[in-house]
């Protein structure tokens, strides 16, 4: 089809016309740029020219002091320290090199700082570079007093962040570090701040969740350089405004005493307040010196941190997840209560195991319970009634219970990599697994294996709701500049009181009752008793050889391959103020390992410092008073006061 | 539609066409490109390293890309338009899902020896997919509702898909080049009215809704505003650019510093010097002098193309060269009102001098086709 020439004509008339108009626009515009560079360039010539050239003025960012963190008692956990460093403006120096060898005759300088401080220039040409980093007041002095003949060499004084609890904070505070290129890279519209050599913003925990509030914001100076680069005065100042300080809801000494106390095991516990939901102590053992990321670490440091089997970098309080064995018992026993599928007096028959679908799924005592009603059932963690309920009430059941109790779910708290964990779900299992949901499954999880995995935070809230009946939530922020934070009090569950009362009075019996799996670690002192669950959870299946050979004791098991061992408690039993959640990884049983852990935690909690030897049992007394010795000696904090508040 | 309707007897053939390139744009770009490496070596302190080196190599690809756009018939780029369009909607929605998803937020595609970024490759294919349509709309149909509303529905889809990348600066080239290029087609001007008119509702509602829970816009780009209106407010933070650039441009007066003696453009704090904000540079030491004749070459630039453009009796190769010298004129406006602080902070490079290679690819692709629209033109 050829165009009808008339249609061509017309077009290209059209466009003609419209072409130059749109060329006169353009024109226009063209004449207002013309006309704007001529107003900056001709006109203003002068007056920038005078900003330009004949001051050479500069603006320099006055970093601002970044907030502190204070416990809950107001003892300083993170503060600003004053260093003293040696900045080097490239384009003052003239030949680096040279500049860098007449320093290193006034003060020793780091080979492996100086080849940082070469890559840096390496990467960018304009941004000054730190040559030397921590040196003493008389190395500072000395390059001050020959600065004339440093031509670029800048002493300056800064703050630095340290941790004076470095080991028993370290997951929860985290750590400041430089900022790296990868964190430039992450941020859309940099702070101006955030280009200052080596300035140090949170990397992980509470220092980079928080980073905005902490930071602060940078103040200015103008001040007036000579031809030659030397600072004739300075104009004005404009101070900045110091990161807000933060308090937290831990007490650093219930916070030692808890790191003293898992020393050696790779295990982690949480304590929070029934009442607030205040965190009182998160500890993930081991720690590792956070000091040691402030400036730098070493790569052998490091990785003899990431080589440890120990595995002392991960907050295992609240991103380790684990399966929560018997101690998710509770949630299987109030879901089919809840929804009417039993009642407390129900009892079921324990032959020691139970037939499903062709499979048998045993209870860990192999002779069997016989009757076992609630009570017993948790007192002495009887798997097969757990398997009859939830076979009763079904996996929708309980895992929408785990998720009220607050299992399952994200806590919102300041810190690094907060775990989800897992709570099984029909659909989860097809989307995930692709794969039906099979009444085994539901058998399993009902007594914390299988699928269901909980952070030792989750624990502790599950813990704390049971023993409040509400919603009580994880608060890790206390105050921000003294503002009080909202508390995680929480409202009500709408739980039958009934059913909540009897799942107490079983938790009760397991430790204050001679057949409880707890009553070993009982807390005798009147009015202080806790109420506790046992759990030990299985990180192999046990194979059919292996049962018939007779399973092999823990301790002859490599470490790797024991069993998790936890422990869940509230107390005082009937005015509950402080819930706890021990895990031990690889302890073997909670009743022999988790438990008087749990136990001497809580008494801490309860007491705010070392309790009575009367709350323990008699007979643990002796023992008890060479251990408390111990740790006191252990805890490099103990009795000489922190650094206080200023 | 097919080739025939053009005169192909005309048309030189083989080896013959490289004699009826249009060499006097050529030269005007290769100038402009020019005064870029010029431009990168001073602001590298004097040395082709890091940015005029690659930047040579790059300007090298891209003309000899453009030679070969040109020897291709014109015809073959308007029978593939609506496919290229396609094509770059489809890698546009494909950064967009796996961008943010498994790329970590990449807005750009590896090629190995460049990232392409989809959203430059629609600035070329959105101006040629609009000639084509227009090629194929029948006159009087021009300016009938329906008619207007399809390139009005091809013009926003993509403007979407950059707009929530977030790209403020690119989205207002494009709906400014298509908008170009409806005027130029002989859309009414009633149509244009009305769109200015909603722009200033646009406008206003935007302002309307800062704060309020249906925010149109991100925090940082309201910044990015206020800082446009007042400078001053925050001199060190999003207003740096601003001030230390115009202290740059005053700093040059008539003549400038002399080539390499530039200090402001220089300054600590000023992470674009190389790409958007280079002009400073030329200014600072070119001066005025320098400064108005770039703005000279690129105006040149624009006058070889309108008039090629208006002497093609080719309603396709009319309305691409426009629209490619629309959206080249767009470029270097936008970038230098920036600078000169006329305009806000948007991200805008200057063409064919700012350090990249996305965005030089791209151009020197469009100038192909303004090239072979000139090389197959009917005569």
């Amino acid at each position: 089809m050829k165009r009808p020439k008339r249609d061509t004509a017309l077009s290209q008339r059209h466009i003609t016309r419209r072409g130059l108009i749109l060329g006169a626009g353009q024109a226009g515009f063209l004449g207002l740029l013309a006309w704007r560079m001529r107003h900056l360039q001709v006109d203003q010539a002068d007056q920038f020219r005078l900003l330009a050239e004949e001051n050479r003025i500069k603006i320099r960012l006055i970093p601002p002091a970044r907030g502190q963190i204070f416990d809950r008692n107001g003892l300083v956990v993170a503060e600003n320290v004053p260093s003293y460093r040696i900045i080097l403006e490239r384009e003052e120096a003239g030949d680096v090199e040279d500049t860098i060898a007449r320093l290193g005759q006034l003060i020793a300088l780091d080979p492996e700082e100086l080849e940082r401080a070469r890559e840096e220039m390496r990467r960018s040409r304009i941004h000054p570079v730190t040559i030397a980093d921590r040196i003493s007041w008389e190395e500072l002095s000395r390059v001050a007093v020959n600065a004339p003949a440093l031509p670029g060499v800048r002493p300056e004084v800064g703050l630095s962040r340290r941790y004076p609890m470095d080991q028993e904070y370290a997951h929860v505070l985290g750590y400041v570090g430089p900022v790296s290129d990868y964190d430039l890279d992450k941020i859309d519209a940099p702070d101006q701040l955030l280009l200052i050599p080596r300035f140090q913003i949170g990397k992980i925990g509470l220092e980079a969740q928080r980073e905005d509030m902490l930071r602060g914001a940078a103040g200015t100076k103008r001040i007036e350089q000579n031809a030659a680069g030397r600072v004739m005065r300075e104009l004005d100042r404009r101070e900045g405004v110091a990161g807000k300080d933060i308090q937290i809801t831990t007490d650093s000494n219930l916070q030692s005493y808890i790191h003293a106390r898992l020393e050696g095991e790779s295990a982690a516990a949480v304590v929070m307040d029934c009442e607030t939901g205040d965190i009182l102590a998160t500890v993930s053992t081991p720690g590792f010196d956070s000091n040691l990321f402030v400036r730098g670490i070493s790569v052998a440091d490091y990785n003899a941190l990431l080589n440890n089997k120990y595995r002392p970098l991960p907050n295992k309080a609240v991103q380790g997840v684990y399966p929560p064995g018997s101690t998710f018992k509770m949630v299987t026993a109030l879901a089919a209560l809840e929804a009417g599928n039993a009642s407390a007096v129900d009892t079921v028959y324990c032959p020691g195991h139970l037939e499903v679908s062709g499979r048998r799924f045993h209870c860990w005592k192999r002779a069997g319970h016989g009757n076992v009603d609630l009570s017993r059932a948790l007192r002495e963690s009887c798997d097969v009634y757990f398997y009859e309920m939830a076979l009763r009430t079904g996996i929708e059941n309980i895992s929408a219970m785990a998720r009220r109790l607050g299992l399952g779910v994200t806590h919102d708290l300041p810190m690094t990599s907060v775990a989800e964990g897992l709570i099984p779900t029909k659909e989860w299992k097809r989307a995930s697994r692709g794969a039906d949901w099979v009444i085994g499954d539901s058998v399993n999880s009902s007594i914390g294996q299988g699928f269901v995995l909980t952070s030792p935070l989750q624990l502790a809230v599950m813990t704390a709701r049971i023993a409040t009946g509400r919603a009580v939530t994880p608060r890790l922020i206390k105050s921000i500049d003294g503002v009080e934070a909202p508390t995680g009090h929480g409202e009500d569950l709408g739980l039958n009181q009934n059913n909540l009362r009897n799942i107490r009075r079983a938790m009760y019996d397991v430790s204050n009752n001679k057949r409880g799996t707890a009553y070993r670690s009982r807390i005798v002192a009147e009015g202080m008793e806790m109420a506790g669950k046992t759990g030990t959870s299985q990180v192999r299946n046990i194979t059919a050889a292996e049962r018939a050979q007779g399973v092999r004791r823990n301790e002859d098991l490599p470490w790797e391959r024991r069993d998790h061992a936890l422990f869940v408690d509230y107390a005082p039993a009937d005015n509950p103020k402080v819930a706890v959640a021990v895990v031990v990884e690889h302890g073997g049983g909670g009743s022999s390992t988790a438990a008087p852990i749990a136990r001497d935690i809580t008494l801490q909690a309860l007491y705010n410092g070392d309790p009575p030897l009367e709350a323990y049992p008699t007979a643990d007394r002796g023992r008890i008073r060479t251990q408390q010795e111990k740790l006191r000696d252990a805890r490099p904090h103990h009795g000489r006061p922190l650094s206080d508040r200023a | 539609m097919s080739y025939l309707e053009y005169s192909v007897k005309s048309v030189p053939t083989g080896l013959r066409k490289i004699l009826y390139v249009n060499w006097p744009l050529a030269v005007l770009l290769t100038t402009v490109a020019c005064v870029g490496f010029l431009m990168l070596y001073s602001v590298a302190g004097g040395s082709a390293d890091p940015w005029m080196d690659p930047q040579m190599k790059r300007f090298g690809v891209g003309f000899g890309l453009m030679l070969a756009v040109a020897m291709v018939p014109i015809w073959f780029w308007r029978n593939i338009a609506g496919l290229a369009y396609v094509i770059s909607l489809a890698l546009l929605v494909a950064v967009e899902l796996f961008g943010s998803i498994g790329m970590g937020a990449q807005r750009w595609i590896d090629l190995g020896f460049m990232r392409l970024q989809p959203s430059e490759l629609m600035k070329i294919t959105l101006v040629m997919a609009l000639a084509a349509y227009y090629d194929w709309l029948p006159m009087q149909k021009t300016s009938r509702p329906v008619w207007v509303m399809i390139p009005i529905v091809m013009i926003l889809v993509p403007v979407y898909l950059v707009l929530v990348q977030p790209d403020l600066g690119t989205s207002i080239l494009l709906i400014t080049a298509g908008g170009g290029i409806m005027f130029l087609a002989g859309v009414h001007w009633a149509y244009f009215a009305a769109v200015i008119a909603a722009g200033i509702g646009l406008v206003t509602a935007v302002f309307q809704s800062r704060g309020t829970d249906w925010q149109l816009l991100a925090d940082y780009q309201f910044r990015r505003i206020d800082t446009f209106l007042d400078p001053s407010q925050d001199p060190l933070g999003a207003g740096y650019h601003i001030t230390q650039s115009k202290i740059a441009l005053g700093s040059g007066g008539w003549t400038g510093r002399g080539f390499m003696q530039g200090t402001q453009s220089r300054l600590n704090f000023l992470p674009e010097k190389h790409t958007d904000f280079i002009f400073t540079t030329l200014a600072e030491e070119f001066g005025f002098i320098g400064a108005i004749s770039l703005l000279g070459l690129y105006a040149l630039i624009i006058v070889f193309c309108i008039s090629t453009a208006v002497t093609n009796r080719d309603r396709f190769s009319s309305l691409l060269t426009l629209g490619i010298a629309a959206t080249f004129f767009l470029f270097f406006a936008v970038n230098m009102s920036m600078v000169m602080g006329l305009a806000p902070v948007v991200g805008v490079p200057l063409p064919l001098v700012s350090y990249g290679g996305s965005a030089m690819l791209i151009l020197m692709l469009g100038f192909g086709m303004v090239q072979s629209a000139h090389v197959h033109k009917p005569r």
